[in-house]
C-alpha cells in the first residue's frame, strides 16, 4: 500500500465535567451542536475537507454513543478500505492493560496505530473545539519549515490568555517559547491543541516521555515544553478564522448562538467546506399555522406549532401551541409541552416537557442557563429556575 | 421468504411532461427533501429486500445522480444492492411500450437472480406500504399473482384499471377504462409474483400474445391464473399530473398524512443525504403552515408551502400555496401564489406570479424571471 502523507489522531476521551449533566452518559465529542452536529463533527469534516483520510479516534469515558455515532464513518466519507475511522479505545494486552493517563499516553498506547500506518506526519486534534479549519495548508507549511512539530495559534482576548498553554514565536513564525497555563502571559498567541509532528519524531518524545517517571504525560504540559529545551525545529501556524472551545455550558450556548443572525459569525452555509453529520432519514420540518420561528435554526423532522425565538432546535423536536422558547438551545428528539416556557435553557435530547413548565426567570442569562439532562422528563407546571440542573438519577 | 424488487424508472414520464423534461418521473422532487423513487426503494428496504433492480429508458442522469450506488438506502451491499437497468441495445428495435415489455427485457436479470419472489413497483406511488406483507398474503393464498389495490374516488377520465374481487380477495374481473366515476378499487400499480412464474410469464408471451400486465396477463386470465388483491387502506397518491403533483404534495402540510407516510411503525422514507447546514429562519420571517428543508435561509413570508433544500427567500418576498424546489432565490419584495418553481430557478426583485389552485403556475429549471 502507498504510504499516507499524514493521519490523525483524534483525543475524544474527555469527560467534560464543566458540561455538567450534558456529559453524564455521552463523551464531550458526542454533544449535540447546531441543530444537526455533534461537536465531533468538526474535527472530521475538517480532516475530509483537507483530504486525511485517516483518523483514530481515541475513545474512553462513555464511548458507546460516540462509537455508534461515528461508526464506519460513512456520513464523513470515511469509510475506507485503506485508512478511514478507527476508534481505538483502551485495551487489556498480555501483560496488562491501562486507562490512557493523558493525552500523550493515549497516543502512546496507540503507536501500534501509527506504526501501521507509517505516515510521514501525524496530525493530533482534539474533540472539543468548534471551528473549520483546512489542515493541509498547516500541513503544508510544516512540511516547508522541515519542521518536527507545527502547533496550530489563535490570537485570544489577553485577559483569557492565561487559560491557554501560551507561546512567543519569531518572524520566521519558528515558536520562541511555550508556557501551559501561564500566570502572566507574555503574549495572546494561544495553543489550539493541534499539532502536526514528524511521525519518527513523535514516536520517539512519546517513548521518551513514557520513560521519564515524573511526566503526567500531557502534549501541553510534557511533550512540547521538553521538545522546545532540545531545541527541536518548531514552528506556529498562525490561524484567524472562528474558534471556540465549548467545554462549558456558557461557551456551549454562545458557541450555538454564533449561528444566528443575518450574518452569523459562525457560517455553515458552504457548500466548498461542508460539515457533515449522521442524521435521521426524516422529512423537512413544519411549521404550523400558530408558529412563530424567528431568528433561529432548526434540521429536519421538527413540528413547531408554538414561539421560538433566538434559539437552536435540533432534530425531530416538537413544539406544542402556545410554548415559547427564547435564546435557548433544544436537543434532538426532545417534547415541549403547551404552554411550556423556556428562557435561556439548554435542553438534552429526548427530554420531555410537561405542559405548562416554567424553565428559567427574570435573573437568566447566559451565565445562569437553566440546563436539562437527557431523556428526563419534566414535570407538568414545574418550576426550574435558572442556572438550575437537572439530570435523571445516576443509574 | 427472499423478494427481489424491480422499479418502473420511467415508466409514466409522459404524464408530467413539465417535470420531467430534464429528469425522469422517478427522479422528480417532492416533499421538500425527497424524490419520487424513495418511496418505491424505501418502501422495499424498509421490507427487507436487499436487491432493487430499477428500470430506465431515457433521461436517467438525475436518476443515477440520485441513487449512485444506493447507500442511502443501505443498498450498496456485496450481494445484490441497487442495480439499474439502462436499455440494453442490442439494435433491437422493439419499441417498449408497457411494463411488460420493460420486464422481457431484463430476463437475464430476473433469470439470474435467486430470490423466490418478485415484487415489481411503479415509481409514482407515494406511499408507505409493507411489501413483506403483501408478499405473506401472496403466500398464504396460494396466489399466482398478487396486485395491491387501493379505493380511490374516480373524478377524471384518465385511464384506470378497476379490479373487482370475490369474498376472498380473489380478482374475478379487471376492467380496463377511462370511463368510471364514483369510488372504485384500483389497481395500485404494485404486483408481487413467484419469481419463477414470472419467468414462465415472459417466455410463453409470445405464445399467448402478452404484451401488457393490465390489459393480457390481468384482465384475460382471472379464471387461469389465481390473482388476488392486497387493500392498501394507508396513505396512497399517485401522482400523475402535474395538478396532482401539485394537491398530493401540499398535503403534507397536514400532520395525519405526514405521520402515516413518514413514520409508519418507524418505517422512515430514505433520501440523498445532502449535508445541508441547518435552515435560518430571520427575525424578518414570517413562516406557517409550510414544510422548510435544510440549507433554506427565509428573510420574507412564507404560507401554505413546502420549500426543498437550500432555497433563499428575501426581505419582503411573499410565498403562499407553493412549491419551491432545490437552491432556488426569491427576490425582495416578489410576490409568489400557486408557484411551482423548479431547481434553480432565479426570481429577480420584485416580481408577481400567480397560478391556481388547479393550474399551478410551472417555472422551468435555471430559468431567470
Amino acid at each position: 500500500m502507498k504510504k499516507k502523507k499524514c493521519i490523525a489522531m483524534l483525543l475524544a476521551g474527555g469527560q467534560g465535567t464543566r458540561l455538567f449533566a450534558l456529559t453524564n452518559s455521552v463523551a464531550k465529542p458526542a454533544v449535540s451542536f447546531g441543530a444537526k452536529y455533534r461537536i465531533i463533527d468538526f474535527p472530521l469534516s475538517n480532516c475530509t475537507n483537507s483530504g486525511i483520510d485517516t483518523v483514530g479516534v481515541l475513545t474512553q469515558y462513555q464511548p458507546l454513543i460516540l462509537n455508534e455515532y461515528v461508526g464506519n464513518g460513512e456520513p464523513w466519507d470515511l469509510d475506507r478500505s485503506y485508512g478511514g475511522v478507527h476508534t481505538l479505545p483502551p485495551y487489556q494486552a498480555k501483560h496488562g492493560g491501562e486507562w490512557y493517563k493523558g493525552t500523550a499516553n493515549a497516543i502512546y498506547q496507540n503507536l501500534h496505530f501509527l506504526n501501521e500506518y507509517d505516515s510521514e506526519h501525524v496530525l493530533i486534534l482534539s474533540g472539543d473545539h468548534i471551528y473549520k479549519m483546512d489542515y493541509s495548508k498547516m500541513l503544508a507549511e510544516h512540511i516547508a519549515h522541515d519542521a518536527d512539530c507545527t502547533i496550530a495559534v489563535i490570537d485570544v482576548p489577553a485577559d483569557e490568555a492565561s487559560r491557554f498553554g501560551i507561546m512567543d514565536y519569531a518572524k520566521d513564525k519558528h515558536i520562541t517559547s511555550f508556557e501551559e497555563k501561564p500566570k502572566n502571559p507574555k503574549s495572546n498567541h494561544a495553543s489550539m491543541g493541534i499539532y502536526i509532528f514528524k511521525k519518527d519524531v513523535l514516536v520517539r518524545e512519546l517513548i521518551a516521555d513514557e520513560a521519564d517517571k515524573s511526566s503526567v504525560n500531557d502534549f501541553g504540559k510534557n511533550v512540547i515544553p521538553k521538545m522546545l529545551a532540545a531545541k527541536c525545529k518548531m514552528y506556529a501556524y498562525q490561524f484567524d478564522g472562528y474558534w471556540k472551545d465549548v467545554g462549558t455550558v456558557t461557551s456551549l450556548w454562545e458557541a450555538n448562538m454564533d449561528l444566528l443572525g443575518d450574518k452569523p459569525v459562525l457560517d455553515l452555509d458552504d457548500s466548498l467546506f461542508k460539515i457533515y453529520s449522521r442524521n435521521q432519514p426524516l422529512p423537512p420540518s413544519y411549521i404550523g399555522e400558530t408558529g412563530k420561528f424567528i431568528n433561529s435554526i432548526m434540521t429536519t423532522g421538527c413540528e413547531i406549532y408554538g414561539t421560538v425565538i433566538n434559539s437552536v432546535i435540533g432534530e425531530g423536536v416538537t413544539v406544542k401551541e402556545g410554548a415559547v422558547i427564547e435564546n435557548s438551545i433544544v436537543m434532538q428528539g426532545t417534547v415541549i409541552g403547551r404552554n411550556v416556557k423556556i428562557s435561556y435553557g439548554m435542553i438534552d435530547e429526548n427530554v420531555v416537557i410537561n405542559d405548562d413548565a416554567v424553565i428559567g426567570d427574570e435573573q437568566s442569562s447566559k451565565d445562569k442557563i437553566a440546563l436539562i439532562g437527557r431523556e428526563d422528563v419534566v414535570e407538568k407546571s414545574a418550576v426550574i429556575r435558572s442556572g438550575e440542573i437537572v439530570e435523571r438519577s445516576a443509574k | 421468504m427472499k423478494t427481489l424488487g424491480i422499479i418502473f424508472g420511467n415508466i409514466h414520464d409522459k404524464d408530467i411532461a413539465e417535470l420531467t423534461a430534464v429528469r425522469s418521473l422517478a427522479s422528480i422532487p417532492f416533499g421538500g427533501r425527497f424524490r419520487l423513487i424513495d418511496f418505491a426503494l424505501s418502501n422495499m428496504v424498509n421490507s427487507g429486500i436487499t436487491k432493487v433492480g430499477v428500470i430506465t429508458q431515457t433521461n436517467y442522469q438525475s436518476l443515477m445522480d440520485h441513487v449512485s450506488n444506493g447507500k442511502h438506502w443501505d443498498l450498496s451491499r456485496k450481494n445484490g444492492g441497487l442495480i439499474m437497468l439502462p436499455p440494453y441495445g442490442n439494435g433491437d428495435t422493439k419499441p417498449i411500450e408497457t411494463g411488460f415489455d420493460e420486464i422481457r427485457s431484463i430476463r437475464s436479470f430476473i433469470s439470474h437472480s435467486d430470490e423466490e419472489y418478485v415484487v415489481m413497483s411503479d415509481c409514482d406511488n407515494v406511499c408507505n406500504i409493507n411489501l413483506a406483507d403483501v408478499v405473506q398474503s401472496h403466500i398464504d393464498n396460494h396466489a399466482d399473482i398478487t396486485i395491491v389495490v387501493r379505493n380511490k374516488e374516480l373524478t377524471n377520465n384518465k385511464p384506470r384499471t378497476i379490479i373487482e374481487t370475490d369474498e376472498h380477495n380473489r380478482v374475478v374481473k379487471v376492467i380496463n377504462t377511462d370511463k368510471a366515476s364514483g369510488e372504485k378499487t384500483v389497481f395500485a400499480n404494485i404486483i408481487a409474483m413467484n419469481r419463477k412464474f414470472l419467468l414462465g410469464l415472459i417466455d410463453s408471451a409470445a405464445e399467448n400474445n402478452y404484451n401488457s400486465f393490465k390489459r393480457d396477463i390481468f384482465a384475460k386470465n382471472t379464471n387461469k391464473f389465481r390473482i388476488f388483491a392486497y387493500m392498501q387502506t394507508g396513505y396512497f397518491a399517485n401522482v400523475d399530473s402535474l395538478s396532482n403533483y401539485y394537491k398530493h404534495s401540499l398535503e403534507l402540510l397536514n400532520k395525519d398524512i405526514r405521520d402515516e407516510l413518514f413514520y409508519r411503525d418507524g418505517a422512515n422514507i430514505y433520501t440523498k443525504v445532502r449535508d445541508s447546514a441547518p435552515c435560518k429562519i430571520a427575525s424578518t420571517a414570517a413562516v406557517t403552515n409550510s414544510l422548510i428543508a435544510d440549507g433554506c435561509v427565509i428573510e420574507g413570508e412564507v404560507k401554505n408551502s413546502i420549500l426543498f433544500r437550500g432555497v433563499k427567500v428575501a426581505k419582503g418576498a411573499k410565498i403562499t400555496n407553493s412549491i419551491i424546489f432545490q437552491d432556488t432565490v426569491i427576490g425582495e419584495n416578489s410576490t409568489l401564489n400557486c408557484v411551482i418553481a423548479d431547481k434553480l430557478v432565479n426570481i429577480l426583485d420584485g416580481r408577481m406570479l400567480s397560478g391556481h389552485e388547479t393550474h399551478p403556475y410551472y417555472l422551468a429549471k435555471n430559468s431567470i424571471i
